[in-house]
């Protein structure tokens, strides 16, 4: 079986939002229609959104540290948005695991929404239609794309490389050994969705020194000092000897 | 959770529905086992199923203005398998039939007797309807309760006290205005609906407050570390990603003060038992259908506020997210 999703590695991600905007820019300018902005340009500006950066502060001043977090559909392999749907709009891929919001069928009652602890889903407030995450699901599959553009939108933009996409069901993968070998964990495991995308800890690379590297008991210096001398008047053992 | 007045009004208008024709039923088996007087099936059961399905079709429209594609709602019965939302979508207009097949037959007078026991006890044809009507009202009470009790992560809402609380204040609404109702229209049998109002008004009292003490003292499973998977204590939220506010910010908070808060609490534990109570029984004792009816509409003003506190009480954890713009 295969699950797609997204690594997003927290050690480099610096928070820039192309993540954000080139999902905006790819997926209002899909056949599935717009994503509602209200005021982009004027107060208060609102709208639709499948990805968000949040930044974060960990820590007391002056030992603080900035995490930037992006956030989108975490593409749970046990997804509790799914079974709560009266209609049944929202679903989960067999072939690829994407869960996707069928919007000619979906009926606007937000009941999925709650049903999600991540927050992940949003509905369109002109479409009336509750919107997420697809991974760029009418992109991955085109075949009209040179292969290594079948990716989201978010992974290709993403300019420290902050966002892996592949198949975490498939041990081999890019993404499944880096989950395995970088720390990568799930958010919020206590509810049992299994989220598929996971997240790379921050990663601190420190160099430790000992007292004893500083001050070495064999100090090196005391070895190369020159060796002991005969006085320069003191007979030699030419004067001394023939030979 | 942000309290919507279309789901507040569904849930009080056919929980008052729901009660009012529990009552009917009730008040009918014990006429039937010779208990009670029985009345008149046009005056009584008839103009009673009337005014059920009026609460049930307002709480139906009410409903439609929770969608955002109200025009596409005749899908949501599909997913029957999971959801509890297309169960209560199944339920309601099920118990609405049941309830028009038997007001229908009590105003036609098609009430044949089935069978009659030694004792001269009747089974009459509206009384199997009746019964089956009673089952579906059960089924919708269960459904509403369950939409909220089945989100685990909701944990103020995630226990069986959330079904027992919206029968339980469903019913015991229902009874109020069918003490009203019967005194208008069948006096002889105010008393009996009235005891019974006060019963199951009393009996809500104690779940309600068992579900606030419950509440009070929830402690929630997820927190910042767990919904960024960062081992600190000290996580302070700088940006959420937007200034303007989202779906996420309006939908998911009460944006009620802690005031609010807590004098809703009080508003509601008040209205909703303490007054309906003292005006019942006054209502009673006086046989005064204008007290019994204020009774049912101060109660139901109450279940209103009750209803608010219910959602805006919910701490959903998606709002972790969601701290500071």
């Amino acid at each position: 079986m295969t699950q797609l999703a997204l690594i997003i590695d927290l050690n480099v991600c610096v928070g820039c939002h192309a993540c954000v905007t080139s999902c905006k820019e790819w997926n209002t300018s899909g056949s599935a229609g717009f994503m509602t902005d209200e005021n982009p340009y004027g107060k208060d500006p609102t709208g639709t959104f499948f990805n968000r950066v949040q930044t974060y502060e960990i820590g007391e001043f002056p030992s603080t540290e900035t995490l930037h977090f992006p956030k989108s559909c975490l593409h749970c392999e046990d997804p509790p948005c799914v079974p709560v749907c009266p209609t049944g709009a929202s679903y989960k891929r067999k072939e690829d695991g994407i869960v996707l919001v069928d919007y000619d069928k979906c009926i606007g009652c937000r009941y999925c929404s709650w049903a999600c602890p991540y927050g992940a889903r949003e509905i369109d407030e002109k479409q009336k239609v509750m919107k997420k995450c697809t991974l760029c699901v009418d992109r991955i599959y085109d075949e009209e794309l040179p292969e290594s553009e079948r990716k989201p939108a978010c992974v290709l933009a993403c300019p420290t490389n902050a966002r892996l996409f592949g198949d975490v069901h498939d041990s081999e993968s890019e993404v499944s050994s880096t989950i395995r070998e970088e720390g990568g964990y799930q958010l919020m495991p206590e509810w049992g969705t299994k989220p598929a995308n996971h997240y790379l800890p921050r990663r601190k690379t420190r160099m430790h020194i000992h007292e004893d590297e500083l001050q070495r008991a064999d100090n090196p210096l005391k070895k190369e000092e020159r060796g002991p001398r005969a006085p320069v008047d003191a007979p030699t053992l030419d004067d001394s000897t023939s030979w | 959770m942000h309290p919507a007045f279309s789901v507040i009004f569904l849930t009080t208008l056919i929980g008052a529905g729901q009660g009012l024709f529990l009552a009917l039923i009730t008040g009918q088996s014990y006429s039937a086992l010779k208990l009670l007087p029985s009345q008149d099936s046009t005056d009584f059961y008839g103009m009673g199923a009337v005014i059920v399905l009026l609460l049930l079709i307002g709480g139906l429209i009410a409903s439609f203005f929770h969608l955002g594609h109200p025009e596409r709602a005749w899908r949501s019965a599909a997913m029957w398998r999971t959801s509890w939302l297309s169960r209560e979508v199944i339920a309601l207009p099920t118990l609405m039939g049941l309830v028009f097949v038997y007001g229908v037959m009590q105003f036609m007078g098609w009430d044949t007797v089935l069978f009659t026991s030694a004792a001269g006890a009747n089974l009459q044809l509206t009384m199997i309807v009746g019964i089956v009507g009673a089952l579906a009202t059960f089924a919708l009470f269960l459904c509403t309760g369950m939409i909220y009790a089945c989100l685990k992560f909701l944990q103020e809402w995630h226990s069986p006290l959330t079904v027992i609380n919206y029968t339980l204040l469903g019913t015991a609404s229902g009874f109020i205005l069918a003490t009203a109702f019967a005194n208008h229209n069948a006096p002889e049998l105010m008393n009996f609906f009235g005891i019974w109002a006060i019963i199951i008004t009393l009996a809500a009292f104690i779940t309600r407050a068992a579900s606030l003490m419950r509440n009070s003292r929830i402690k929630a499973k997820s927190t910042m570390q767990t919904a960024l998977g960062v081992r600190h204590n000290k996580i302070q939220q700088k940006a959420m990603g937007f200034m303007g506010g989202s779906v996420n910010t309006r939908d998911f908070f009460n944006h009620a003060s802690v005031l609010m808060m807590r004098n809703m609490k009080w508003i509601f534990i008040v209205l909703a038992f303490i007054i309906p109570l003292i005006t019942l029984w006054y209502g009673m004792s006086q046989a005064d259908t204008s007290w019994l009816l204020a009774a049912f509409l101060i109660q139901y003003v109450g279940l209103i506020a009750e209803r608010w506190f219910f959602f805006a009480q919910a701490n959903h954890p998606q709002n972790l997210y969601y701290q500071t713009v």
